[in-house]
């Protein structure tokens, strides 16, 4: 599938804004994009397996925070920073 | 380039020095030309990061640990081995054991503190955490893995208290100070949570709490109540520690275990609460403060307006004001516990950070101050460093 990756996270993947990875759950594909991108997941993902209180993440339209939410092959999830900072 | 002098008993650095300057929106260097005189400020770096705090190895002089987040992504530390020309990613930051599902775990939020392991044990660090953890690496800040077993101890984790018993920002664990002549003799603080010692490489944490004031109302024997705001050790006396606590300036002689309220000595006026602490290098008499309002509701600001250092020559006898340079008037500055720091030159420079982006320095170990930087972001920390060949 493809994941949008917001601007915050691009010094990860060579800037890339889109990326496609493989994975049945979210945790998998976030697992996916740190194997290929070391200290990505952490950045967005506690110890405690949670989302960052600042990061959102949509499966097409839909919100989700947990990593076991299924995956589609032809699904594409984004990766928000959340309205905050300043 | 810096080189070392001998100064009485002790040595003295001499040549450029480079303020390292961790900010709310990034990190910035400020270096000095020989004489101390003339400053240049550097592009920022991680600009729009989080910098709580930027280290160098005084071991190798050339590397540089940071403890950055940002307002969305969480904690990591970065490694320059070039003097901060480049810069990679810890591969494992500090972060706390993963607990099974159910059960409530805690979850670094930033990494606070930096320090250097002993002499003899090159490549080593030590960070603290908010909120509090203490971690440790020994490859020079790659991987991070919990240091002793506070993080996890029932009773630790009782006087760390919650994230609302802490500082506005997160409660920290800062302060981690090595005895220079024992690597296994450690002491920390927490905020809250008080001060602790061990003695045998963490094996065995014990607070060092003993003639500490608290927060009027509380028990003083409850080490939650507790808030060291900075410790620091005597260089040249590493029996002497100082303290700037929530409630006053302390003054501990080891190996009694008993703090004294040296900030009584302080004018009334003024009273003695702030947030950093520096001490001399080569003279444990010495140490100086920034005091803050602490009046009503906390302002946190200098006291009138007016801005100043207060210095002790005896120990915390008695203080003197020093403020020549500073504005006279309508200046509300906070300077935090991180951003106020010297250096190791002779006379000792001392450089202050305020929370609206100035950085004064004095050449003249406080009897002078000029500002040498302005505009900056919200000022998190402040070291001096000085960079080898």
């Amino acid at each position: 599938m493809t994941v949008h990756i917001p601007s915050a996270l691009r010094s990860y993947t060579n800037q890339q804004g889109e990326v496609q990875v493989d994975g049945a759950t979210l945790g998998d594909v976030l697992s996916a994009l740190d194997a290929r991108y070391p200290g990505f997941r952490f950045r967005i993902v506690t110890e405690q397996d949670r989302i960052r209180p600042h990061i959102r993440i949509f499966v097409n339209d839909q919100q989700t925070q947990e990593l076991l939410s299924p995956i589609g092959q032809e699904d594409r999830v984004y990766i928000v920073c959340a309205l905050s900072g300043g | 380039m810096a080189r070392t002098a001998m100064t009485g008993t002790a040595a003295a650095t001499t040549g450029a020095v480079t303020l390292l300057i961790g900010t709310r929106k990034g990190a910035f260097t400020l270096r000095s030309d020989g004489s101390r005189r003339t400053w240049k400020l550097s592009p920022p770096m991680f600009l729009g990061h989080i910098v709580h705090h930027m280290m160098l190895d005084p071991r190798d002089r050339r590397t540089i640990l940071m403890a950055v987040s940002t307002g969305h992504l969480g904690p990591t530390v970065y490694r320059s081995t070039d003097a901060g020309k480049t810069w990679k990613e810890s591969s494992a930051p500090p972060a706390f054991r993963k607990v099974p599902e159910g059960e409530k775990g805690r979850s670094v939020d930033h990494v606070f503190w930096l320090t250097p392991c002993h002499a003899n044990e090159p490549d080593s660090w030590y960070a603290g955490t908010s909120p509090q953890g203490l971690f440790r690496s020994d490859n020079g800040g790659v991987t991070w893995t919990a240091f002793s077993y506070i993080n996890e101890d029932l009773q630790y984790l009782e006087w760390m208290g919650t994230v609302q018993d802490g500082t506005p920002d997160g409660p920290k664990l800062h302060s981690i100070i090595v005895d220079p002549r024992n690597p296994k003799h450690l002491y920390f603080a927490m905020s809250g949570g008080g001060v602790h010692e061990t003695v045998d490489g963490g094996k065995t944490f014990l607070p060092l709490i003993q003639g500490l004031e608290v927060v009027e109302g509380f028990d003083p024997a409850t080490v939650t109540f507790h808030d060291p705001h900075c410790v620091r050790l005597c260089p040249s006396n590493p029996d002497r520690l100082y303290q700037q606590n929530h409630c006053g300036i302390y003054r501990l002689d080891r190996p009694s275990d008993q703090w004294v309220r040296i900030g009584k000595n302080m004018p009334k006026a003024i009273g003695d609460i702030g947030f950093p602490m520096v001490v001399h290098p080569r003279d444990a008499d010495v140490a100086w403060v920034f005091p803050m309002d602490g009046s009503t509701v906390w302002p946190r600001v200098s006291l009138g307006g007016k801005p100043a250092a207060y210095v002790t020559r005896n120990a915390g006898r008695t203080w003197s004001r020093l403020d020549k340079g500073f504005p006279r008037a309508d200046a509300w500055w906070t300077v935090k516990r991180q951003a106020m720091s010297r250096d190791g030159h002779d006379p000792l420079g001392l450089y202050v950070g305020t929370t609206s982006g100035e950085i004064w320095a004095s050449r003249t170990e406080g009897q002078r101050w000029t500002c040498i930087a302005r505009h900056l972001p919200e000022i998190y920390s402040i070291e001096a460093a000085t960079f080898g060949r």
